[in-house]
Formats: structure tokens, sequence, C-alpha cells
């Protein structure tokens, strides 16, 4: 033993890190608030509805744009597959676990987007993962808007490119960027068609013009316009008439589509190499055959769903409207997209206004840093197409009297 | 481009932005001393893109702690 190594060393804690989260957590809860981050739904009615606590729960906070998880059509391909795959691959898209479904659902894609290329991963963070990290390496710079995703980020951290971020929305901001990189430096953009957290759109016409005349290539992530925006559901990009511009759409199956699972589809010629150095996409297993089935049934239909996106589009502007004529403040002067975001002043009268939705019998998302920008505290609601106006109305007189009794609304704290 | 010149102009940018008047010297910290948040942070490493007319990429943003850090980077940066 050397000289100098003590008999034992006083032992580091990892998890000290988290102290100040944890000691956050403990004030939250010790005022006896329902945690908000923990909530069972003990049974699902269906898209709108949940039982939650044993109450009947009206459901305004689960990306379930388009209604499709107990489409009967969706469901039934689901069962089928599972007769006859079975419950699992059990190995990689490069192995066993590229079953007929996968290329089922890779068609589908391929028709719904008009795109050349499809390539489905396991989840919708694994596409972006994947993707970013693999094309844009060192020596690479990536521009990307500083609201983007978790997942976006994860990407670029892990694919050492150089990581260069503007501020949110700013096209102007953008350009400076781009202009300022290095001459023959590979370039990669990086926008989302609706930012999840204050559900605004992306003015893509604008930047994705810009970012080509640098000559850089163009990720898209329309996670949350799958299915809703656009006149065949292709997201904002097919909205603004630019989707032929961009290179690369990221998407998921877990908002409109109604499952889990992510994917990318493209033009480039060259894309199928992808499958085989994405480590993300190698090197987990497949999705289960019940899932990609679903998810095909689920994608097919939703080309289909003009009547849908009229109803969607209806109960957005309808909430919109309403809640602000109420005196809540929102994320956006007007409904951009499917998500509408109430801006709470703090996170103890957010939980506080959570928990009184929630007994009212609604459940919203409770967003908070770091998820939120700028230190928001949000209260985030995402419309389905399946809620009736019905179901909006009493949205909105539950939003009323919850703002009241917490003091919210009317100015008593 | 010196040293001396970088560091006159990045007092003139960081001025807004230290709204407390605080001293500050090479060891003063972003985050420590003058307890800017992240949003601040993006904000006054914008107006320094724009003084200097350069990027200051993420993963160069995670070496600079300090101001006298931040005059080198630049100067560096600058050529």
């Amino acid at each position: 033993m050397s000289d100098t190594a003590p008999e034992t060393a006083e032992k580091t804690d990892l998890f000290s890190k988290f102290d100040p989260l944890i000691e956050q957590r403990r004030v939250l809860l010790s005022t006896g608030i329902t945690d908000p981050f923990n909530l069972v739904m003990e049974r699902v009615v269906s898209p709108t509805e949940a039982i939650c606590n044993g109450r009947r729960t009206i459901l305004l906070g689960t990306y379930n744009y388009m209604g499709m998880t107990f489409d009967p059509d969706v469901i039934a391909s689901g069962k089928k597959a599972l007769d006859e795959f079975g419950s699992g691959t059990t190995g990689s898209r490069v192995l066993n676990g590229t079953y007929a479904g996968h290329r089922a659902c890779e068609d589908a894609l391929r028709e719904f987007y008009g795109m050349d290329h499809a390539m489905v991963f396991s989840t919708g963070y694994q596409a972006n993962l994947g993707i970013i990290s693999t094309i844009a390496g060192k020596g690479d710079y990536i521009v990307l808007d500083i609201d983007s995703h978790a997942s976006i980020w994860d990407g670029c951290k892990m694919g050492d490119a150089e990581v260069v971020p503007f501020k949110h929305n700013d096209i102007e901001a953008m350009e400076k960027r781009l202009r300022r990189i290095p001459e023959g430096a590979g370039k990669l953009v990086i926008l989302e068609g609706v930012y999840s957290m204050l559900g605004d759109i992306a003015p893509l016409k604008e930047m994705i013009a810009i970012a080509k005349k640098y000559g850089a290539m163009v990720l898209v992530d329309e996670a949350h316009s799958m299915g809703f925006i656009g006149p065949n559901g292709r997201g904002v990009a097919e909205d603004q008439g630019v989707l032929d511009q961009v290179d690369f759409v990221i998407g998921t199956f877990s908002k409109s589509v109604g499952t889990v699972g992510g994917f990318c589809v493209s033009n480039h010629p060259k894309f199928e190499i992808m499958r085989l150095v994405c480590r993300p996409y190698v090197f987990t297993a497949s999705l289960p055959p019940s899932v990609v089935h679903t998810a095909a049934t689920s994608i097919r239909k939703l080309m289909h769903a003009g009547a849908k996106r009229a109803h969607l589009w209806e109960n957005s502007r309808n909430l919109h409207t309403r809640l602000t004529a109420l005196g809540f403040t929102l994320g956006t002067k007007t409904p951009q997209s499917a998500i509408i975001a109430v801006i709470m002043p703090d996170l103890e009268r957010g939980a506080m206004m959570w928990e009184a939705l929630l007994h009212e019998g609604l459940y919203v998302n409770l967003a908070r840093p770091p998820a939120t920008p700028a230190g928001m505290t949000l209260l985030r609601c995402s419309l389905c197409a399946e809620h009736t106006a019905e179901q909006v109305e009493t949205i909105i007189g539950m939003f009323e009297r919850a703002g009241k009794a917490t003091g919210i609304l009317g100015g008593i704290i | 481009m010196d040293r001396a010149d970088t560091s006159a102009r990045i007092a003139t940018v960081i001025e807004p932005f230290n709204k407390k008047a605080l001293p500050v010297t090479d060891d003063t910290s972003f985050a420590g001393d003058l307890e800017w948040d992240s949003l601040t942070v993006m904000d006054f490493v914008a107006a320094i893109e724009d003084e200097f007319d350069i990027i200051i990429t993420m993963n160069q943003q995670a070496e600079i702690e300090t101001y006298g850090q931040l005059i080198d980077a630049v100067t560096k940066l600058r050529g």
C-alpha cells in the first residue's frame, strides 16, 4: 500500500448534485399538494378521458392530437400483429429485428410525406439523437434554436460537432451565426415546426431560405405538427410550402400517430447508409410488431383526416379565445398549434392551479424549468381532435373556477 | 488584435448586463460573482459575438468561466 493513499477514502456521494432539486421537491410536497409528476392513470376511457385517483378526468395534456389511440382499425391491426408476430422482436433492426411490419411502417411514412426514404427508430428521442449525432460530427457546425427539445441538444452533444445556438425564432440571429461559420465547414441547421412549450410555430419559410443561402443542410423536427398542421398533415414545413427544401424531417409516433416510436424521412440519395452507421438505430431492439402495425395503420388513416384536422383547429381557436377572455396569460397571442400554454406566476402557484384543475376533473401538464424557456412555469394544454365542443366548454368552466379559487384570476394574491 | 483593446471593448459590452454595477476583474466569475442565469449568459454571448463578429460555440463557452478567460478567448478568436 502506498504511503499517501488513506486506508479508507472518504466516500463521495455522486447524488449530492441533486440536493437542490430534492430540496425544492420536499418544500413543494410539504404543503400537502399532490405530486404533479407522479400521477397514475388508473383506467383510460377514451383518448380524452381517464380515471385518476378514482375520479373521471378530462385529458388535456396527452399530445394525443388526433385521438388515434382507440381507433378501431388501429387497435385491430395491433391485436392481429400480436397474434401473428408475437409480443416482441428481441433484436436490432439490422439483425433479427426487421419484420414485415417495420417495412410496412416505413412504406406508410414514405407515402405520407411523399419522400424517398424513411427510417423508423424505437423512440422519437432516439431519432433525433441518432440522426443528429451521426450526420454532424467533429469539425461540423450545428446552428440551432435555443429552445430546441432535449433530444436535439443530446444529439448535438453526442456528435462532437461545434454547437451554435441562436435566440428563439430570431431569423437575423440565425443568419449572423451562419455567416460567421468558417468557409468549407459542414453546416446543419436544426429547427422545430412547433415548439412544444409555448405552442408557437417557426417561420420556417424565411429560415430555411437563409439556411440554403449559406449552404447548410436543414433538419426540422415536426413532432408536434404531424397529422394536424398542413393540408396533408405533413407539418409546418408543408403548411408554409417549403417541405421540399427540408433535408431531414424528424417525427414521432407518440403524438398524433398514437403509439410509440420515432422516424426520419429524407430525399437524400445516400440516406440508406444511416441504417449501418447510426448507433441509436443499430444498438437497440426494434419496436414490437403490434406497435409498428398500429403505427402503419394510423399513419395511413391520418392521410385522410381533413375533417378531424378542421375540428382540432376549431377546438384550439375556441380554447385560446376563451382562456384569453377569462384573463389568463397564454404563451402565444394567437392559436398557432394544438398546444395552448397558460403561463403561471411561479412554480408554487402553478402547482396549486394544477391541483385545483385535477380536483375539478381536468388533467394538464405542469411544465417547469429546465424544460421551459425563460424560467417559466406553464400549465400546458394539448387539445385532441376527439374533444367535443361540450368538453371544451366544460374545460373552460374548470379553468375559471380553479383560477378564481387559487387567485390566479381576480388578483386575490 | 491586442488584449487591451479587446478588454476595453468587452468592458463596454458588459455594462448593461452588470445590473448591480459590481467591480469586474479578470477573476470575476459570470455564474458565481455576477450571478447570471443561463438567459443572461445567452444574451451576453450574443452581444459579444456581434461586437467582434465572431462565433463562440457552446463547446468554447463551456471553457469560459471568468472575465479574464473571456478576454483571452475573444482575443484568440479575433486572430
